[in-house]
């Protein structure tokens, strides 16, 4: 599985052998487990395992859910209330899947930016961002499903929101919405659908997730110097690395119960903290809310979706050379998913050979404040869309697309990069001393 | 440009300031500190009797609570009725319609609470978490995370934020409340002094009486909450052993590769 020289399985006794020579599972499962990790990685790195944790805890509350709801217009909302109140334990598997979805894309997020600022989907990491990205698409799109079902007032109007996006689509929008609603509104069949690919989607996520796995497998991990692991031969890959179990795995695990503590105690004692209000009250297609607002997940994507009105130079712009055609709500749909469209195409936008933003003195600078855009541009979304929050919104907006179209293709030609260790190892024994014994 | 920026900035946040307290002035709700807030709040047992008793003579007259089972006001964590009280509570006060008899009986303890009797009057069970007391600053959260979502202060604000102001529109006759959004509401002012007869002999003051009466509500909205607030302790030492067995073993793993630190 791994370009990287390690030892692997070898069955032993007579039934290992037997079933290896059949179905070599037990040597696929020891080669994952025991891949040769760089040593020097920090806890940035420890938001995989919680990802991995989340997707199973989310499955698994899921299906016992999917136990006792019913996916119908007149009953989802009571059948949710039955759950929290007459289900045994029901109540708690609720708020866990709940908050379990903003522990997801908590992490997710973490995970996302962690790639960009040590350089992971430079070469020859593209295929394991990609597909990380498409995780992340998909994420999004349960995550919106999953927030429709107990067809609450912000699940119904969220709903007609979102769909409605695909409205704005010029000539087949009109037909694309009524195909994906199942009807000319949000309804019955729009709630039962989404029921249904909110079942499905997870086990795609979960094949993605493998997939992942499997394509950093056979790179390696990144890390933060972003040197590579001398892997000429296993001596040499040994001096660089540690077999992720048991040493990453603890480690991992250590950091899970953390984080898991902190999770733990938001279910347990302010479960609707990051939920809305409006949403205890049974959706309701002649009362629209106040302020339709989604998860906060999703605030800093349509931030962005906002941003571009038609008072905007740009879309006026596009508008006028497209004969009308580019309105301001599609450019504003265009802008949303072109803003994780620019993401995903980083490997390609990122012009500097040098990997780790550790030995990036300018890069550091405009990746932070890609990070306070990011977050501003959650708080945005949260806001009425009102002056001054539009013109912020569009500033903001203008710093996501000019960090990935403008600033890394020019940083990669102008900035002077520091100098980076030799090796993974004089990188770990700088900070951590030289080990008296070669590791085991 | 950072400049123009900082300076639009603070003009911002000085012209929304204003925004808020213009809007302030429509709509207050003012905290309360109830019992069962924060991890270590519990529902007081005779606050949510008294409650109920406010719910069951003032507010059921037009307000259901159709989501509540009557068994549930025997559950621990709750108005922790014994069965009896439960099924005569239910027979005295409700009666529902009866598929299979074709008519109406008497409420048992396996029903739920009847629905709204007045079209206009909406549902109470999930009254107190369908309504937010508290907001921002600025979208921040900070509010809520320091003073609770506020449904059980909403509903305080609302019962004893009449003005006794009042005025007639399009034949409906509107009362100037200080709690409710807009500043008028179609309610009649539900409580007076004395409105009520505590058993327990408590105070019936209007304001006593919304205190009780939305730890009720609290209540119904939120039936689990000790049971979740004690998993949620539980759960938060149970991993928090577990955390520091990991950290030692995690310390003791790489300590051989890492001379330095040990």
């Amino acid at each position: 599985m791994s370009g990287i020289p390690h030892d692997h399985y070898e069955p032993k006794t007579g039934a290992e052998k037997w079933l290896h020579k059949r179905l070599p599972i037990v040597g696929l499962l020891y080669d994952t487990l025991m891949i040769p990790t760089p040593k020097n990685l920090n806890w940035w790195w420890i938001w995989g395992i919680v990802l991995a944790f989340c997707l199973v805890l989310q499955i698994v509350t899921g299906i016992i859910l999917a136990m006792h709801y019913t996916p119908h217009v007149d009953l989802a909302f009571a059948s949710v209330e039955h759950i929290m109140r007459n289900v045994n334990g029901g109540h708690f598997l609720r708020y866990l899947h709940m908050n379990g979805a903003s522990l997801f894309f908590f992490a997710v997020y973490i995970h996302i930016f962690r790639g960009l600022y040590y350089g992971s989907y430079k070469a020859p990491r593209e295929v394991t961002w990609i597909v990380g990205m498409l995780i992340f698409v998909a994420m999004m799109a349960t995550g919106f499903m999953g927030y429709v079902l107990p067809w609450g007032q912000m699940s119904f109007w969220g709903a007609t929101v979102i769909t409605g996006l695909f409205g704005a689509i010029p000539f087949i929008g009109e037909g694309l919405q009524t195909w994906l609603l199942g009807g000319p509104a949000v309804d019955n069949a729009t709630l039962n659908r989404f029921f249904s690919l909110h079942y499905l989607l997870p086990f795609v996520i979960a094949a993605l997730v493998v997939v992942h796995i499997w394509a950093f497998h056979t790179t390696g991990n990144n890390n933060p110097t972003g040197v590579d692991v001398r892997n000429g031969s296993k001596a040499e890959v040994e001096k660089d690395t540690l077999p992720f179990w048991p040493y990453f795995v603890i480690k991992d695990l250590f950091a899970l119960a953390l984080i898991m503590m902190v999770f733990w105690a938001i279910v347990g004692f302010m479960p609707n903290y990051l939920g809305h209000p409006d949403n205890y009250i049974e959706a309701n297609a002649l009362v629209t809310p106040a302020h339709i607002v989604p998860e906060w997940y999703f605030l800093p994507f349509y931030a962005i979706l906002r941003a571009f009105t038609s008072e905007v130079w740009v879309v006026q712009w596009a508008s006028a050379l497209t004969g009308g055609i580019i309105d301001a709500k599609f450019f504003g749909v265009l802008a949303m998913f072109g803003a994780i469209i620019v993401m995903a195409l980083v490997p390609w936008l990122d012009t500097s050979r040098v990997r780790s933003g550790r030995y990036r003195p300018m890069f550091k600078w405009y990746f932070w404040l890609l990070c306070i855009d990011f977050v501003v541009l959650m708080w945005l979304g949260a806001m009425p869309a009102e002056e001054p929050y539009a013109t912020w919104s569009l500033i903001a907006s203008a710093y996501w697309f000019g960090y990935f179209l403008v600033i890394l293709p020019v940083l990669g030609v102008v900035e002077k990069p520091l100098p980076t260790p030799a090796t993974i190892e004089e990188d770990f024994e700088a900070h951590y001393g030289k080990a008296e014994t070669p590791a085991e | 440009m950072l400049k123009k920026l900082a300076i639009s900035a603070v003009a911002a946040l000085a012209l929304s300031a204003g925004g808020l307290q213009a809007a302030g002035g429509e709509s207050h709700i003012h905290d309360v500190d109830f019992s069962f807030e924060g991890p270590f709040g519990a529902f007081d047992q005779f606050q949510l009797q008294r409650g109920l008793q406010v719910y069951t003579e003032v507010c059921s007259a037009c307000h259901g609570l159709q989501y509540v089972p009557l068994r549930t006001l025997g559950d621990e964590g709750g108005p922790h009725f014994s069965a009896a009280e439960v099924r005569a509570y239910a027979a005295e006060n409700f009666s529902v319609y009866d598929a299979e008899l074709d008519e109406d009986r008497a409420a048992k303890a396996t029903d739920s609470f009847p629905t709204s009797g007045d079209e206009n009057a909406p549902d109470l069970s999930l009254m107190a978490k369908k309504r937010a007391g508290f907001h921002g600053p600025y979208g921040t959260g900070m509010n809520q995370l320091f003073k609770g979502m506020g449904g059980p202060e909403y509903i305080v604000s609302i019962l004893t934020g009449y003005t006794g102001e009042e005025k007639e529109e399009a034949g409906t006759t509107f009362y100037a409340n200080t709690a409710f959004p807009g500043g008028w509401i179609a309610m009649a002012p539900p409580l007076s002094d004395e409105q009520v007869e505590y058993a327990d002999g408590h105070d019936t003051s209007v304001h006593h009486m919304s205190e009780d009466v939305s730890a009720f509500l609290m209540w119904t909205a939120e039936p689990k909450m000790m049971a979740r607030k004690q998993t949620g302790f539980i759960g938060v030492i149970m991993l928090a052993i577990l955390a520091c067995l990991l950290y030692l073993t995690n310390k003791r793993l790489w300590a051989p590769h890492k001379p330095k630190k040990h």
